[in-house]
């Protein structure tokens, strides 16, 4: 997205050209259950103030996503950092008053960015290791061997082809391949 | 008092030590536990990579409990709140519950939502157990003890689904704690995110907000963090020596897991309630719980 910096009343602002925004965006995210109200924020930065993580990150401003997200700032907001900041703690959406549901808008941009292609790695792995094993992570035989010794039960065994069938009905596997 | 124990991934791959001493304490308090057959990951994680991913694998749980027609009780609070909340969804939501029963029908399976219970370790104590009875077990009150607790917030919020405890100044946890005799005290910031949920996307983020959290908790004097979530645990004991390092601050605060602090309440034995697993070392609380126990 081309940007330039430029001076108005001795602040600096950045103007974002209508021609890189899609205007449309935002109903791509009202149209999903949970996101009914995002047009109605009206910037008063609870979500923001209240963020425990926002506390400890220059980027990470709650408000800000929303608005690039009403905007229709697409691009830039799915190639963010920012996007992947939120610890779904859900302080937020109990505490907005216009009641939007601001961790649902950003799971929602997540899976926008996920089809594109964009995919912390972390994310990557954890797919992965529920297709193949049903559990979010790898549980290393010593640990097997472990509970054994301490008298807890057999681990159960997940359905891992009942798992890889429903992920393939939702394209889910094929959409991890794609990388962009 | 029977239910269908959902263990999820964490406590398996990581945190055995809650496991082992919340079966033992439940076994005091009579609390029957079925083991889940086949059971997979919650679906919290792969909330984020694809929504219908997360309803399936959650879906999938439900079903497996409605077949047994028991309650499913977990340890993990992500666990309880994904699979309570896509309960509630799939009971409201009769077009949701349509589109995922048309994708389960593939695996042989139809999930009613609504049928069964989802219920947190904390939540059962309080709502099926009761305090009462859990004062009855207390053989060893832990009257010195000062601790603060932290109660993982998938129990809490979002309280449209949720609906358990005040989120703003939530007491059960700090009840349930008292039944021991310990005494737990208010700290600053006491009811924010551990920041766990971030870790592998950027990990000093969540490493300085725990650390924040431990110096307002050593602020007070506790002598111990009570938890009852096993990521939040990873983030307050596992990773308490790196925040050290990274704030190049020394905490050295003991974290027990609540059915760890219960039990030696009980008067159970600190290795069979597996304190020696904790990564920050807790001599000090065995010794003034139990003093007579091997240290």
């Amino acid at each position: 997205m081309s940007e330039k910096k430029t001076t108005v009343n001795s602040k600096s602002m950045t103007l974002i050209k209508m021609g890189n925004i899609d205007p449309t965006f935002k109903y791509e995210l009202t149209n999903v259950s949970g996101n009914e109200r995002l047009k109605l924020c009206f910037q008063c930065g609870t979500c923001t103030a209240d963020c425990p993580i926002a506390r400890f990150s220059e980027i990470y401003h709650p408000r800000k996503l929303i608005r690039m997200t009403q905007l229709g700032m697409k691009d830039k907001i799915l190639e963010s950092e920012a996007l992947w900041l939120c610890a779904a703690c859900f302080t937020c959406v109990d505490h907005c008053p216009q009641g939007v549901d601001i961790a649902s808008v950003f799971r929602a941009l997540r899976n926008i960015a996920v089809r594109e292609g964009i995919v912390p790695a972390v994310f990557r792995e954890l797919t992965d290791n529920i297709l193949k094993t049903g559990y979010a992570y790898r549980i290393p035989e010593l640990r097997h061997k472990k509970r054994a010794e301490v008298n807890l039960p057999v681990l159960p065994k997940a359905n891992t082809d009942d798992i890889t069938k429903l992920f393939e009905i939702i394209s889910v596997s094929k959409v991890m391949k794609k990388e962009k | 008092m029977k239910y269908l124990l959902f263990l999820g991934c964490v406590i398996p791959y990581r945190i055995p030590s809650y496991e082992i001493s919340a079966r033992k304490v439940l076994e005091k308090l009579g609390v029957e536990l079925v083991e889940m057959p086949e059971f997979n990951c919650c679906g919290l994680p792969i909330d984020s990579v694809d929504h219908d991913a997360m309803l399936l694998l959650a879906a999938r749980n439900l079903c497996l409990a409605e077949k047994e027609n028991l309650d499913i009780l977990t340890l993990c609070p992500g666990c309880a709140g994904t699979l309570r909340k896509v309960n509630k969804r799939l009971a409201e939501d009769k077009k949701l519950k349509e589109h995922i029963n048309s994708i389960l029908k593939t695996i042989g399976l139809k999930v009613q939502g609504g049928k069964i219970r989802v219920t947190h370790l904390i939540q059962m104590l309080l709502e099926d157990v009761g305090l009462n009875k859990i004062k009855g077990t207390v053989e060893k009150p832990l009257n010195d003890l000062k601790v603060a607790e932290h109660n993982g917030c998938h129990i809490l919020r979002p309280t449209k689904y949720i609906g358990f405890d005040d989120p703003e100044n939530p007491v059960i946890l700090k009840n349930l704690i008292e039944t021991t005799g310990a005494q737990c005290l208010d700290y600053l910031y006491e009811t924010d995110c551990c920041g766990a949920p971030i870790v592998g996307v950027n990990d000093e983020i969540p490493l300085r907000l725990a650390g924040d959290k431990l110096r307002n908790i050593k602020a007070v004097n506790a002598e111990a963090l009570i938890t009852v979530c096993p990521f939040c645990h990873m983030m307050f004991d596992i990773n308490q020596p790196r925040i050290e390092r990274l704030l190049n601050e020394k905490f050295g605060l003991p974290v027990l897991h609540y059915p760890q602090l219960l039990g030696l309440a009980m008067g159970l034995d600190a290795k069979e309630l597996a304190l020696n697993e904790l990564r920050v070392d807790a001599t000090k609380i065995k010794q003034k719980t139990s003093p007579l126990s091997e240290v």
